[in-house]
């Protein structure tokens, strides 16, 4: 299975400058895939969840155009090729 | 992004760092301190509460800790003042596994004594004690502190459950005091294995008592260098000395228009000598009657003159935050502050004059000073 993440502009350089990730192996919830992308990008991951694994208030995660806190939250499943799209929010600055 | 302007000190020069909502600025001045040039915006963006010096065993090294409200916050340093950052790759300050608690802020930065050449602390958000001892790669929550059996009854003040005040005893290197809002007061003998509340005759006006134990909103404590057992409090209402090293608290409350406030600051040779900005009322947390007004005390509080000599007298509603006031180490004495309006004024006599250093920054959080050597 494999999961297409896309990443903001300010963490790209944390991703060695890709403005999209493809992670392989097998997640059924959004926390399993935020999990894989922290095997290949743990810095993206460290900006984007807190030590209690809870993603930062101020980022949001749309799971093929759906808010993952919409849709379960952390437990929101994600299919075989889901878009992944992570977005700060409109805050901050 | 904006451009970032970077500064080259040199030795003898003095080094303001100022932390800002949006960003963190670097400024220099010769030992006359009259002309300012200004490096930054370093982080735009985030706000940067804690920024420190350090200048033990040769290091020119300046340590910041933004935090993005999307992101998160890092501790990050820079050797060549500010030209370059480290990155580190993941948060270096970080709550272990077990403690429920995530990072939000960090507060206060503040170098491990002269004889500890690779110590640090850091005080945060929520209110919690990390030490460093080996330059800042790692950090450790010092855990005395996190399972002090008072610590789940500590509410966060205004700013959030922070630990804002860090004074590592210049004369006994195992006491350690530290500040909450609101918490108040804790002090280690032992080197942080143990803490004891240590507020004193210090008022909590917003609690049924009025001395509790501990729970006090302590805004910032400063305390000299020379004589260790002096140290000048400025309270959520409340302006205290202590002459036996924090055992016990006296109100110096004496010719001030409110001793409501944030910031203090002590002469680092003479402890009788503090500055001071009171505030209206936490209400109005702006400076009285629209005066801008840093009050001076030369004789350990017994009476506070107003020092406003170049400082608007005129509409002047500033705030001035805890971190926001700073001392050097100069003779004379220079003192600065930044407030919330984003001016920064500073005083190169002791605050006899004041002239505006920068205006339109972004709203002033804290104010750290340095001498280059």
């Amino acid at each position: 299975m494999s999961y297409t993440v896309v990443i903001p502009g300010p963490l790209r350089e944390l991703a060695g400058g890709r403005s999209e990730v493809r992670l392989d192996g097998h997640a059924d919830s959004i926390r399993d895939a935020l999990a894989l992308l922290g095997n290949d990008y743990p810095k993206v991951r460290d900006r984007i969840v807190t030590e209690l694994g809870e993603v930062r208030p101020h980022v949001n995660i749309f799971i093929d155009g759906d808010s993952f806190r919409d849709v379960g939250g952390l437990s929101a499943p994600v299919r075989n090729g889901a878009e992944i799209l992570i977005l700060p929010a409109v805050s901050g600055g | 992004m904006p451009v970032t302007h970077n500064i080259k000190p040199e030795s003898g020069d003095v080094l303001l760092l100022v932390g800002t909502m949006k960003g963190a600025f670097i400024l220099r001045a010769d030992e006359s301190r009259k002309k300012w040039e200004m490096g930054g915006p370093y982080f735009p963006g985030s706000a940067v509460y804690g920024m420190a010096y350090d200048g033990r065993f040769g290091r020119q090294r300046i340590w910041a800790g933004p935090a993005s409200m999307h992101w998160g916050a890092l501790l990050r340093s820079s050797d060549d003042f500010g030209a370059t950052w480290t990155d580190p790759s993941v948060a270096n300050v970080k709550f272990p596994e077990g403690t429920e608690a995530a990072l939000k802020n960090i507060w206060q930065i503040v170098p491990g004594r002269d004889s500890e050449a690779d110590t640090l602390y850091c005080g945060v958000e929520p209110a919690a004690l990390f030490k460093s001892t080996d330059a800042g790669d790692s950090w450790n929550l010092v855990e005395g502190l996190w399972n002090h059996p008072q610590r789940p009854k500590w509410q966060p003040g205004g700013g959030g459950l922070c630990m804002h005040t860090i004074l590592l005893d210049p004369a006994d290197a195992s006491r350690i005091r530290v500040a909450i809002s609101t918490a108040g007061m804790y002090v280690t003998e032992d080197g942080g294995e143990t803490w004891r509340p240590s507020n004193k005759g210090v008022r909590a006006d917003f609690l049924p008592d009025k001395h509790p134990e501990f729970g006090q909103c302590v805004h910032k404590v400063a305390q000299s260098k020379v004589r260790p057992d002096r140290m000048y409090l400025q309270n959520h209402w409340g302006l205290y000395r202590t002459d036996d090293r924090g055992e016990t608290w006296e109100d110096i409350a004496n010719g001030v228009p409110s001793d409501f406030g944030f910031a203090v600051g002590i002469h680092p040779t003479n402890p009788d000598t503090a500055w001071i900005v009171p505030l209206e009322s936490d209400g109005f947390r702006c400076t009285p009657e629209g005066k801008l007004r840093v009050y001076k005390t030369e004789n350990a509080g017994k009476k506070w003159k107003p020092m406003t000599k170049g400082l608007p007298q005129e509409d002047a509603y500033e705030t001035v935050l805890r971190d926001a006031m700073a001392v050097d180490s100069l003779d004379p004495v220079g003192v600065y502050f930044g407030t919330r309006n984003g001016k920064l004024f500073g005083s190169h006599d002791e605050g006899k004059r004041w002239s505006e250093i920068a205006d339109g920054l972004p709203a002033v959080v804290s104010v750290k000073v340095a001498h280059i050597s």
